[in-house]
């Protein structure tokens, strides 16, 4: 296969899983709407410091992260799941496209939700929440959240690969909400009691939180280097979770 | 590369496979010959389908060697080379028909083009229709369409009509028999002893993981010669068994089936023995008949599927 063709296939894998998707109604109005909704409520119009812009600024930090695991969780997580029992993935396996063409069109898909999800809540942040920043750091803030979806497709593969269809949804749920809410996503860290912001230094979101923070200079003063590391380790562990579990899928023939 | 006999068609060495402690499989081995129909019966936990998904590398093989026109399970040099349908496969509700088609498409190096495709799976007017709005013999035909895209030199079909009528059954048939005649090498596992015997080139029975009766159908049958007499008689099982020419009796209360090979000399002593003998047929050996008389011990080889 030349340049060409494999890059030919890899855009029709993500496009044709890029509309699979859109056309899921459960998927994409919770995905695109809860962020935004959550973060105009919490950060804009129950703001206690009113016109003050820092929490606003704060929140759309945290709520951007917040907002873009969601399909990373739910569309690799749930959707691997349900692929999976459903025979699909088989199927897909016994074609000749390559299992990254698979991997590549799932990391897009939930990749572009990211961007619209990170627009929108630009959108209001500027709009209606008064948060001024230099171009340089919107930019900035945009792209840390976008690359830091990688991390969390690869947690959603590892859950996807070992959960059932059915029990995909609830687990995934059960997981990311507790996860976002005790990484401070919704309330910042420093307002949470000492043993949670301890406990936050283990959680994934905790750790992209405060890489996106530290645009703003709101987070709470670790090293850049210990972020960056501690989702890298955390993304080989899932990585390699993910497949223990798809050869355990092999290996019962399932 | 050469086209010496082991690179055609299919070769199967002594394959042996666990499921942790559970033989599914125990030594197989045949070849298949390129343009064949090869079917595969058995019960259910014979192995079949264990069988199919080592030879499409679904699963790893653990003991034995399978050589797809040379090329190993699960490379890419096979998989541009195989077709499958699997059981029990659904496909994703919200692409389309044409969707689909085109994405399993676009991983072939040579495809079938898109019109040809859409004719012989018989799926022209639902190019737009998602999946979840087809019906289960539309369904059937979208995923016999996605096994034939890439013009596969070997086909695995894994109990494709299966739930389809008689109707749909015969169209399929005839596919079936159209791809052989092209050159393409065809695997199928099937409940229906009928679709064995009208499509294979040759059987293999499978039970508990072992090969235990091969041949073409003509050559199964000849292997328990006879007749098989249905009638209701007051004879009894063991007044039967005694009779000249008897085989095998099988049968409850009145209803009795014997297998004979000496259809007519049993027939004359039947009658003298008991006059007041009905329902009395005579049939040619089938396959299903074959099966279950050989192994009688297999609960049903046949999983009670009538062959209509």
């Amino acid at each position: 296969m030349n340049a060409s063709q494999t890059l030919k296939l890899y855009t029709t894998e993500s496009r044709y899983e890029w509309l699979k998707t859109l056309r899921m109604p459960g998927f994409v109005l919770p995905s695109l709407l809860f962020p935004v909704v959550f973060y105009s409520f919490f950060g804009i119009i129950f703001n206690p410091s009113g016109s003050s812009s820092g929490a606003a600024t704060y929140l759309l930090a945290t709520y951007g992260v917040f907002g873009v695991i969601g399909p990373a969780l739910f569309g690799f997580g749930v959707g691997l799941a349900i692929e999976r029992e459903q025979g699909w993935l088989a199927l897909k396996r016994i074609s000749p496209a390559p299992a990254m063409a698979y991997f590549t069109a799932k990391t897009s898909t939930a990749m572009i939700f990211a961007a619209l999800i990170i627009i929108e809540l630009f959108a209001v942040a500027a709009l209606f929440g008064k948060v001024a920043m230099a171009t340089s750091d919107w930019l900035f803030l945009a792209a840390i959240l976008l690359v830091g979806t990688i991390p969390f497709c690869a947690m959603g593969l590892a859950l996807g690969s070992w959960s059932r269809g059915k029990s995909a949804p609830a687990l995934v749920n059960l997981i990311y909400l507790p996860l976002a809410f005790l990484s401070g996503l919704w309330i910042p860290i420093q307002m949470m009691p000492a043993v949670i912001q301890e406990l936050a230094l283990a959680l994934p979101p905790y750790h992209l939180a405060q890489l996106a923070l530290k645009v703003l200079g709101k987070d709470q003063g670790y090293d850049v280097l210990l972020h960056i590391g501690y989702l890298a380790v955390f993304t080989a562990i899932c990585l390699w979770v993910a497949q223990r579990g798809l050869k355990r899928a092999d290996g019962q023939g399932a | 590369m050469t086209t010496n006999h082991s690179a055609a068609g299919l070769q199967v060495r002594e394959l042996h496979h666990k499921f942790g402690k559970t033989r599914a499989l125990d030594g197989v081995s045949f070849d298949l010959e390129p343009g064949n129909i090869l079917s595969i019966l058995g019960p259910n936990g014979a192995g079949k389908t264990t069988l199919i998904r080592l030879m499409l590398g679904l699963l790893p093989v653990q003991q034995g060697t399978i050589h797809l026109q040379g090329q190993v399970p699960g490379s890419r040099a096979a998989r541009c080379i195989t077709g499958a349908m699997l059981q029990e496969t659904r496909l994703p509700d919200t692409l389309t028909v044409a969707d689909q088609l085109r994405l399993f498409s676009a991983a072939h190096p040579a495809p079938l083009d898109f019109d040809t495709l859409i004719r012989s799976a018989a799926l022209e007017g639902l190019e737009n229709r998602r999946y979840s709005a087809l019906s289960g013999g539309q369904k059937r035909r979208l995923q016999f369409a996605l096994a034939i895209c890439g013009r596969p030199r070997l086909l695995f079909l894994d109990e494709p009509t299966t739930g389809l009528d008689a109707a749909m059954r015969q169209d399929f048939w005839r596919q079936i028999r159209n791809l052989s005649e092209t050159g393409t090498s065809i695997i199928l596992t099937t409940h229906y002893l009928e679709e064995a015997d009208a499509l294979a080139d040759r059987i293999m029975l499978l039970q508990e993981g072992r090969v235990v009766a091969r041949g073409t159908p003509a050559e199964l049958k000849a292997t328990t010669r006879g007749r098989l007499i249905r009638c209701r008689t007051r004879l009894s099982a063991q007044e039967l068994k005694a009779l000249p020419g008897v085989e095998l009796v099988q049968g409850r209360g009145a209803r009795m089936e014997i297998i004979s090979s000496d259809c007519e000399n049993l027939l004359r002593s039947l009658l003298a023995r008991d006059s007041s003998l009905a329902d009395l047929s005579i049939t040619e050996i089938g396959l299903e008949q074959v099966l279950t008389h050989c192994h009688p011990s297999a609960p049903n080889p046949t999983d009670t599927e009538e062959a209509a």
